[in-house]
């Protein structure tokens, strides 16, 4: 048994900056959640600093999970179902604790009530995962090869995400077909989820988009947050597809070293049996031993390399997505409204023509539809101000989340790379102990500079 | 056939990986000049015999004059019974030059910091198989001057000496032997080497042996390769994601934890880069020596061979003679011949056998010992930086702290 301890064996987990400063002798403070944001809240000052205040002190306390996944019925209509449970300490569900069975088609079809509602308000929804045909494919013809696991893993914790992601925005959490997914008994089946597999949904957001641009009025911005804003969050968008190309290299070539190693491992073991000198021959063998071990830290390391890395980039390339899709839905509000201006210009020149061409009751109607259009005007004013505050706190709150995640994300793989090197330095050290003639080592212990080690009596 | 008499024994040399240990004969490449694809070595020579000119001098060597000198050696009857020290392989610097190419022509794509990086790395890459090439032509001579029988050989002498262009002589060499025995050797030799009906435990039990364990250093030697080329691809990998997390707007993402994430992936590169390199040298390069040292080995089995099929066939011609009554005398004069040959080459093969099979398990052992100190002290330093970098992103938020403590942390690999 080795035992093996770096000096500061610290269990990290992303909650804790902030509460011990090492380093740094100088107090950094309390983590400054607001100090990225920088002029647009100099210039509202009230309502965005009252915004920032709500949301510091909103802590939901929903904990959703998504396991257990179970292949129900045979052949092309088999499906996968996975266990949705909730844990909560929210009055409205029905209980603190309970769980239901969901397919994936029903999350896709819970995101499309959600954004048919939600996005008119300039609220980013949070994108499900996309379809897979070949993926699905696979599983139904079999569950139990090993890319099909890796597969439905992918899935559930993808799922998950996107559950995560939902429940801890506070208006989504208020939506009813949310309670009712996370807890109805008989959910009824979704139709026409065709449009939001990938593909799909990256063809709506991008109609929206040429919508916009096709606008033949330009928008004038009295505040050129959103311009800006939206300019950013095309440049992020972009860089992250550059990370997650690079990422996807790394996992591939990864498995590739897996691979490779697992092949020399055994290469290695038949060149230790050919070998006639016993002492040579074992040495060989147990080398061959070793880098099978390596060979399953490196699968390990594959798999963080995907889970961890890759997944949260491509999360947040299609969160990128939704949200230049919100601020799509600011245009259109804009557009609607400059349309009934427009129309609104149209019917009181027609008023004018009619009060010269004298026409009483003509005229009551177009004085009629006047008032009309003037309510619509200002109803539409009053919607685009509302979404271009909607907006302006959900990219906040978006930006937090996403900070937050990242960090812990790369944390949490920075971790398990630093844990499968941990298991990595034993197996090393005991080659070298067994070739230098010492039996195994079964204490160790370093610090700063030096190493000791314990060896059993051979 | 004779037996190795017990008292002819002599003693079992089991040196293969510290040679140059004679002062009577040292000699190095201290130094070589890469011209585009031409590689000029220059040999170094110093030596207390009487039979050189000097006792200290140096000659501009190429690659083609190394080839040159194995190949006379390995035509020259009177090595026959020897293991001759492989040839070292040609200088191949087709892997680095081919990735700089693609690099030239990716580089639109790239920033001008990822662009630098990775040529840094190809530079890299191209020092190691110049430092590589340098060593096992080093090897090669230094094998040769401490083998007995073969450092006395005149060609070799030359091969130090001659102040002259060697090529003059090189071509003179391919018109007289024309690479005949090679070519003739490559297909017959594992036939003829099975074929042989083997009354000699010994020699039984190597060829054997030989065979077998050739095919499997082969086997292990081109996983190696693979398995190497994985890690330098990773490395490449993390050179990317550092240098696109350096960039600009990933920066708003982890705001001012940035800095030490792109520092950690920098560290796990070139960590990944040396294990590669450490790799490469110690592993890879000992299975690719050694695979072709069993090689000449079982050349040496193919002449012996030969050598046997000869005596037995010249058997067979006395017989005819002496059934025909013609020719007795020459065919008994042939036959002596051929069982003299023989057993010389039995004798000295045995005697060289033995002693590569000691250098072998030596060379092995000290590889792998070296190779697993070097792991472990990757896996130390990885762990121990990357340690750092998280309790660093932890307990503090001051960036200018991070760059500091960073860029001390990155020296330290």
């Amino acid at each position: 048994m080795i035992v093996f301890s770096l000096e500061a064996h610290v269990e990290l987990s992303a909650d804790e900056c902030g509460s011990s400063a090492h380093k740094d002798p100088s107090s950094s403070g309390p983590r400054p959640t607001s100090s990225f944001t920088q002029s647009p809240a100099a210039r509202q000052p009230t309502s965005l600093e009252q915004l920032e205040e709500e949301e510091a002190k909103d802590s939901f306390d929903v904990d959703v999970s998504v396991t257990s996944p179970e292949k129900i019925g045979d052949g092309m209509n088999a499906y996968v179902a996975y266990k949705v449970s909730t844990r909560t300490s929210l009055n409205m569900f029905r209980s603190k604790t309970f769980f239901v069975r969901r397919r994936f088609s029903d999350f896709l079809g819970l995101y499309e009530k959600l954004s048919v509602k939600q996005s008119l308000h300039g609220c980013i929804v949070p994108p499900p995962p996309e379809k897979s045909v070949v993926g699905m494919t696979k599983v139904k013809v079999g569950m139990d090869d090993p890319s099909s696991v890796e597969f439905v893993e992918r899935r559930r914790a993808a799922l998950e995400r996107y559950l995560q992601r939902v429940v801890s925005h506070p208006s989504l959490l208020q939506d009813p077909d949310v309670r009712e997914f996370l807890e109805r008994e008989d959910l009824p089946r979704a139709v026409n989820t065709q449009a939001l597999s990938g593909a799909g949904f990256l063809k709506m957001i991008n109609k929206a988009s040429d919508a916009v641009n096709k606008m033949t009025i330009k928008m004038n911005e009295s505040d050129t947050w959103f311009e800006d804003k939206f300019q950013e969050v095309e440049n992020e968008e972009q860089q992250l597809r550059k990370l997650h190309a690079v990422v996807d290299s790394l996992v591939n070539h990864r498995k590739e070293l897996c691979m490779n190693t697992a092949v020399f491992a055994k290469s290695m073991a038949m060149l230790g049996n050919s070998e006639d000198n016993t002492a040579l021959s074992r040495a060989l063998s147990q080398l061959a031993e070793v880098e099978d071990k390596m060979e399953q830290l490196h699968q390990e390391q594959a798999a963080s390399d995907f889970f961890i890395f890759a997944e949260l980039l491509a999360d947040y390339i299609r969160m990128l997505g939704a949200v230049r899709g919100c601020f799509d839905q600011r245009m259109r509000a804009w557009q609607r409204w400059q349309e009934a201006q427009s129309t609104l210009q149209k019917k009181r020149e027609a008023e004018a023509k009619l009060l010269w061409a004298n026409k009483p009751d003509k005229l009551q109607q177009a004085k009629e539809e006047i008032t009309e259009w003037e309510a619509r005007v200002t109803q539409y004013e009053r919607d685009f101000d509302r979404i271009g505050m909607t907006v302006r706190k959900e990219v906040l709150r978006f930006e937090k989340e996403k900070a937050k995640d990242f960090k812990s994300q790369i944390i949490k793989y920075l971790e398990s790379m630093l844990q499968s090197e941990q298991r990595w330095f034993p197996e090393w050290l005991g080659y070298w102990a067994l070739g230098i003639g010492k039996g195994k080592p079964c204490c160790v212990t370093t610090s700063d500079n030096s190493a000791h080690i314990v060896f059993q009596d051979t | 056939m004779t037996t190795l008499d017990d008292s002819n024994k002599e003693k079992i040399r089991s040196v293969s990986v510290d040679l140059n240990n004679d002062a009577s004969l040292l000699i190095d490449i201290p130094d070589a000049l890469c011209e585009r694809d031409k590689v000029k070595f220059t040999v170094h020579t110093k030596t207390t015999l009487s039979s050189f000119q000097k006792p200290e001098f140096s000659v501009p060597r190429q690659h083609e004059d190394f080839i040159w000198l194995h190949d006379t050696l390995v035509e020259t009857e009177d090595y026959a019974g020897l293991i001759i020290p492989p040839a070292p392989p040609k200088p191949d610097f087709e892997g680095p030059r081919e990735k700089m190419h693609k690099l030239g022509e990716g580089e639109a794509t790239m920033t001008k910091e990822e662009y630098t990086k990775m040529k840094q790395e190809l530079e890299a890459e191209y020092l190691a198989v110049f430092k590589k090439t340098v060593q096992v032509h080093e090897i090669f001579l230094q094998r040769l001057s401490s083998h007995p029988i073969l450092n006395k050989d005149r060609n070799f002498q030359i091969f130090l000496e001659y102040d002259q262009d060697l090529s003059v002589r090189r071509k003179n060499a391919k018109e007289m032997f024309g690479g005949f025995f090679k070519n003739m050797v490559k297909s017959a030799d594992e036939v003829l080497i099975s074929g042989v009906k083997e009354v000699d435990d010994f020699f039984e039990q190597e060829k054997t042996f030989l065979l077998d364990y050739y095919s499997k250093i082969k086997d292990s030697t081109a996983k190696a390769e693979k398995m190497t080329r994985s890690h330098k691809n990773i490395a490449d990998d993390y050179i990317r994601i550092s240098s696109l997390m350096y960039q600009q707007k990933i920066t708003r993402i982890l705001i001012y934890t940035h800095i030490v994430v792109t520092m950690s992936f920098v560290s796990l590169q070139k960590v990944e880069g040396r294990v590669a390199s450490d790799q490469e040298l110690k592993l890879t390069e000992l299975l690719r020596y050694y695979m072709r040292d069993i090689q000449a080995a079982k050349d040496l089995l193919y002449r012996r061979a030969r050598a046997l099929a000869d005596y037995e066939n010249s058997n067979k011609a006395l017989d005819k003679a002496r059934l025909k009554s013609k020719d007795i005398p020459q065919a008994e004069e042939h036959q002596q011949q051929c069982l003299q040959k023989f057993d010389k080459l039995s004798e000295s093969g045995k005697k060289e056998l033995t002693s590569f099979k000691g250098r072998r398990v030596v060379a092995f052992r000290k590889n792998l010992i070296e190779m697993a100190e070097l792991e472990i002290k990757h896996a130390k330093v990885r762990s121990s930086i990357q340690l750092y970098y998280i309790c660093f992103i932890m307990c503090t938020n001051e960036l200018q702290y991070a760059w500091g403590i960073c860029k001390i942390l990155c020296e330290q690999i």
